[in-house]
């Protein structure tokens, strides 16, 4: 299987690089753009086809290794 | 007083935590390697500035989850003394040794430049031979210094007087200019400055040689 | 079997007589793998074809000197068992095209450089050239590379603690990114790339190998086009963290006994690293690709051979003496392999996958890639010195060039640097040079980089003399004896003569001034074919220099540090004003002739004003150099906000006198009771000297009349850099 973990900023903490991009993307030009909120994207190739039990094992890597939830949040999908 | 220094794959003061407590307790601490899951009997613990696994992922994190700090998390839960010196405060945080997270600097940029500190809490292992308020100037050298915690969390440790160190002029965004903050038992400190880099008058200044001093004359 | 045509040729970068030289070398025609081997070998970046006839000439030799050019790096002898081992490095065309990744691997590979010869990274310098400030490619540049250089020397805990950065139009299309390493060994412990005997085993360690930068090499060796931003995907890309633990593990691989020769893998990675090897042992390498470690599936011995995948090294060990390596890169999380071994064929022998992929006689890569002859014209240096209006208020004038992009502050650039780490620093930047300690002793290595690329456009040849001139006087200012240089020489396409005569001229002028500064080159990189669209950049090769300073307590700062000092300026003032920064940022000319460099006085006041330093009579010293004397003197008020109140000391033009760069010059400042000797000593041994006034107050005044605040040149001095770099990401 493979999982995408997609790794945000909680909402409320401020992010600097989400604001500075923002920024640089009016002054390129795109006055449409409002908030931007940037984070990261990790792809993991997962042995097993047991769904519920990867989607289980992911959100253990995500609270103990890939995610600070003091300051960030997760959202795991599973192809 | 005995100490040991943590050193990670990609630590980078390592050389200069010994050196300087070498200088200050005229013996060299030991070494710990990030594999070794014990450690040797010490007072203190120092964790070292760096990029300890490249800083990949998140700064501290995996460094968090390796063998030694187990250990470490062990000697804290004792009582005994850690000093967690910028990726080593990154370090702590992401082992919950510290509450609080540290983000990337608000200018966006690493930056390293003296700066003054106020010495806001006199009350422990590692500052009491400060005076209270007493400006000092120690180094900072990160990208990732930029202090994190909610406003409880912030209260309480404004409260029960854990802020040890502010920035009179804020660097990288910290949450109320926090430089270095003190676990709940007041034995573990988290300093983004560099206290090993003024140590040596040759080199910056001496303003850190009391931190060195307080730890030996508590901890000896 | 891919057949090879004249375009396929071509595309490798290979002129038809140079495919022919190879069909009779090998006797044959070459293979594919074959034809890569050769483009990258004899590319200019690898074989110097077009400079190497005319880098012979220049002084590489002296007591000092324990290893000249030829090896990864210079190694000099800087007394007590240590030895400083040194190199500067171009990363032009790669940071051009990606400035982060180029300017981060162009760090890695200068470091890997120097601890490939056995010494542990102590310092780097760096020389940058940006286009116009107002360019739209400028700004964006300038975050790339300067994070680059950051973001892997941060990481590896190597202090960045100096370097020079100029903007100019020429540089619009082709920046210069140049990187300076200076590391410390001990003179008994030293490594080279001889893998001498046959039968040894050649080792693999580091990072695995990946399809990055195939032919970065014989990018470093073509003009840009409008295409070139395209070739984006041969840009390597770093990796600091495997740089670190390549450091840690190969500097204690080498405190056993198991290594013969070692090589890092940089330009033309396993096909460089194993011919030099081979070359300079006498012998002959045979390699099993199937051994090297793998990043990506289905590598041809093509891609392998041409890889530039960083943080990778290649060595020859003593038999038996495998696992013992093995288990140390085990403990540092590193690749290790063995994938050949070394023969008595002096023929470089590939094998993949049961077949010879390629097999080439040594010398046929080395010493018989072509060496040219470019021809090449001198042309009439630039002369006479412009018009300027003479009554042009100074202070007014000072102010604006302070603030001005090339002499502005640098603080942005080198706060985003670690330059205290390891926590030997004696001097970060912003003052003459880099001072730092040899660690647990009381010596220090002062180290500077320089070039005035606009002195070099006027006139190649007295240009090349500055740039090593003003290398030694600033290592002279700090108090260091200077001991040997590297050089780093970015021109554009040699096959143009005029070019050709532009690198001919310097080359010509640096080693006269090596020599007679007693200053020899132990080390060099050349980077040509610096243009775009058929515009060359202006002539820029850079020196990188190294002083010792004996007694480190003894070493002088730019910082005024005492009310009431006498303000003495040592070396004459002639007033010269063509090719100066005051011309350009004032009356908008770039015109004239460079400065007069004459090499006997300024060996004669250097050696004054360092024995005083030495004596420790002298604490506050500074060169003159761009911008002239009024800079200077403010350079020396702003650290501290000590003002100083000055006056003429001799020719009536007030510009030629304040704004001047006429060479060979000193301001020191000096406690009253001290003075006065020191004058009457420097007119003894007829040094030319002037007490141009005092240090005071919080104002730079001039004749007693005229006075600007030092806060408010401050402010024009540090605001440029920030203003400038506010609109970048």
């Amino acid at each position: 299987m493979k999982a995408r973990v997609f790794v945000t900023l909680k909402n409320g903490v401020l992010d600097p690089q989400g604001k500075a991009i923002g920024h640089a993307l009016n002054g390129l030009g795109f006055p449409q753009v409002g908030e931007v909120r940037q984070g990261k994207l990790i792809e993991l190739e997962i042995a097993g086809s047991d769904a519920d039990k990867a989607r289980a094992d992911i959100k253990a890597m995500c609270e103990k290794l890939l995610a600070n939830t003091v300051i960030e949040k997760y959202e795991i999908e599973l192809k | 007083m005995k100490a040991a220094v943590i050193v990670f794959p990609a630590s980078n003061c390592d050389r200069d935590a010994k050196v300087a407590l070498t200088e200050m307790t005229g013996k060299a601490p030991a070494m710990v390697w990030h594999q070794d899951s014990d450690l040797p009997d010490v007072d203190l613990v120092v964790i070292p500035g760096g990029f300890s696994y490249g800083d990949y992922l998140r700064c501290g994190a995996m460094a968090s989850q390796s063998p030694v700090m187990r250990s470490v998390k062990a000697h804290a839960e004792k009582g005994g003394a850690v000093l967690g010196i910028c990726n080593g405060f990154q370090v702590l945080t992401e082992s919950h040794l510290l509450p609080g997270a540290l983000m990337r600097n608000a200018g966006l940029k690493f930056v390293c430049k003296p700066v003054t500190l106020k010495v806001e809490e006199t009350q422990s292992a590692f500052t009491r031979g400060y005076n209270n308020g007493q400006s000092v100037v120690f180094p900072v050298a990160h990208g990732e210094g930029n202090y994190y915690a909610d406003d409880a969390t912030l209260d309480r440790l404004e409260g029960e007087g854990r802020v040890v160190f502010r920035y009179a002029a804020n660097p990288n965004g910290s949450a109320r200019d926090i430089a270095g903050i003190l676990s709940e038992k007041r034995n573990v400190l988290g300093m983004m400055p560099h206290p090993e880099r003024v140590v040596d008058g040759a080199t910056g200044g001496t303003d850190g040689r009391a931190l060195f001093k307080s730890l030996i004359e508590t901890l000896s | 079997m891919t057949e090879i045509t004249p375009a396929i040729v071509a595309e490798h970068g290979l002129s038809p007589d140079e495919y022919a030289r190879i069909n009779t070398l090998l006797g044959r025609a070459p293979n594919m793998v074959e034809l890569g081997v050769f483009s990258v070998m004899w590319s200019e970046h690898c074989s110097y074809k077009s400079t190497r006839a005319h880098l012979r000439k220049l002084p590489t030799t002296g007591p000092q000197v324990i290893q000249g050019p030829g090896e990864n790096a210079g190694v000099i002898d800087i007394g007590d068992g240590d030895a400083c081992i040194f190199k500067m490095e171009s990363h032009n065309h790669p940071s051009f095209i990606e400035p982060y990744q180029g300017a981060a691997t162009g760090v890695g590979g200068i470091m890997r450089d120097v601890f490939t010869m056995g010494a542990r990274p102590i310092a780097m310098m760096n020389a940058l050239r940006f286009g116009a400030p107002d360019h739209p490619k400028t700004r964006h540049l300038v975050a790339g590379v300067v994070s680059g250089i950051g973001g892997y020397g941060n990481c590896m805990g190597v202090p960045t603690v100096g370097g020079e950065v100029n903007f100019h139009p020429s540089y619009s299309g082709n920046i210069l990114v140049n990187a300076m390493c200076v590391g410390l060994a001990r003179t008994d412990n030293i490594f080279l790339s001889a893998a001498k005997g046959a039968g040894n085993p050649v080792v693999y360690f580091g990072s695995k190998t990946g399809r990055d930068g195939i032919h970065g090499a014989t990018m470093a060796s073509a003009e840009f086009d409008d295409a070139s931003e395209e070739k984006r995907p041969t840009v390597q890309v770093g990796d600091p963290f495997a740089e670190k633990l390549l450091l840690e593990a190969t500097l204690e691989l080498m405190a056993t006994d198991a290594i013969i020769a070692i090589q890092d893998m940089g330009a033309a990675g396993l096909t460089s690293s194993s011919a030099e090897m081979g070359d300079k042992g006498g012998s002959g390498i045979e390699l099993n690709l199937d051994m090297v470690p793998q990043r990506e599936a289905n590598m041809t011995a093509y891609e392998m051979l041409l890889s530039e995948s960083q943080e990778r090294m290649l060595a020859v060990l003593k038999p038996g003496r495998e696992a013992e390596a093995q288990a140390i890169f085990k403990k540092w999380e590193l690749d290790f392999a063995v994938i050949g071994i070394t023969t008595d064929t002096k023929r470089l022998v590939i094998k993949h996958k049961g077949v010879v992929a390629a097999d080439m006689p040594i010398t046929a890569l080395s010493d018989e890639a072509p060496v040219y002859e470019r021809p090449y014209t001198l042309r009439e240096p630039a002369s006479g010195t412009p018009a300027y209006d003479k009554a042009r208020p100074v202070l007014a004038s000072l102010e604006k060039i302070l603030g001005s992009a090339d002499m502005a502050s640098r603080r942005w650039i080198w706060e985003q640097y670690d330059h205290s780490v390891m926590n030997d620093t004696q001097q970060a930047p912003g003052g003459d040079a880099a001072v730092v300690r040899v660690h647990g002793t009381k010596k220090a290595l002062a180290i500077s980089t320089d070039v005035t690329p606009r002195y070099c456009k006027a006139d190649p040849r007295r240009g090349g003399m500055q740039a090593v001139a003003e290398c030694w006087r600033n290592l002279t200012a700090v108090g260091a004896t200077p001991l040997a240089t590297t050089d780093n020489l970015n021109f554009g396409n040699p096959q143009k003569p005029d070019i050709m005569g532009e690198i001919v001229a310097a080359i010509d002028g640096i080693g006269e001034a090596c020599r007679a500064l007693d200053f020899p080159i132990v080390s060099g990189n050349c980077s040509l074919y610096n243009e775009t669209n058929g515009e060359g950049i202006f002539p820029t090769p850079a020196i990188g220099g190294v002083g010792l300073l004996k007694d480190a307590s003894k070493m002088a700062t730019i910082a005024f540090k005492r009310d009431g000092d006498v303000v003495i300026l040592i070396g004459e003032t002639r007033g010269h004003l063509g090719q100066s920064i005051y011309l350009r940022e004032i009356e908008g000319k770039e015109e004239g002739a460079a400065p007069r460099v004459e090499l006997d006085v300024e060996k004669k006041n250097g050696d004054f004003v360092r024995r005083l330093i030495e004596q420790g009579r002298v604490d506050t010293c500074h060169d003159v150099s761009d911008g002239g004397l009024a800079v200077a003197i403010v350079e020396m008020a702003m650290p501290r906000g000590l003002g100083a109140q000055v006056g003429q000391a001799s020719i009536a033009d007030a510009i030629g006198f304040w704004f001047g760069e006429d060479q060979a010059r000193y301001v020191i400042a000096v406690p009253f009771a001290q003075a006065e000797k020191i004058v009457a000593e420097a007119r003894a041994a007829s040094i030319t000297v002037a007490e141009l006034g005092k240090t005071g107050g919080d104002s730079f005044s001039i004749d007693g009349k005229d006075s600007i605040a030092i806060a408010k040149l401050r402010t024009a001095h540090e605001d440029w850099f920030p203003n400038f770099m506010k609109a970048e990401l």
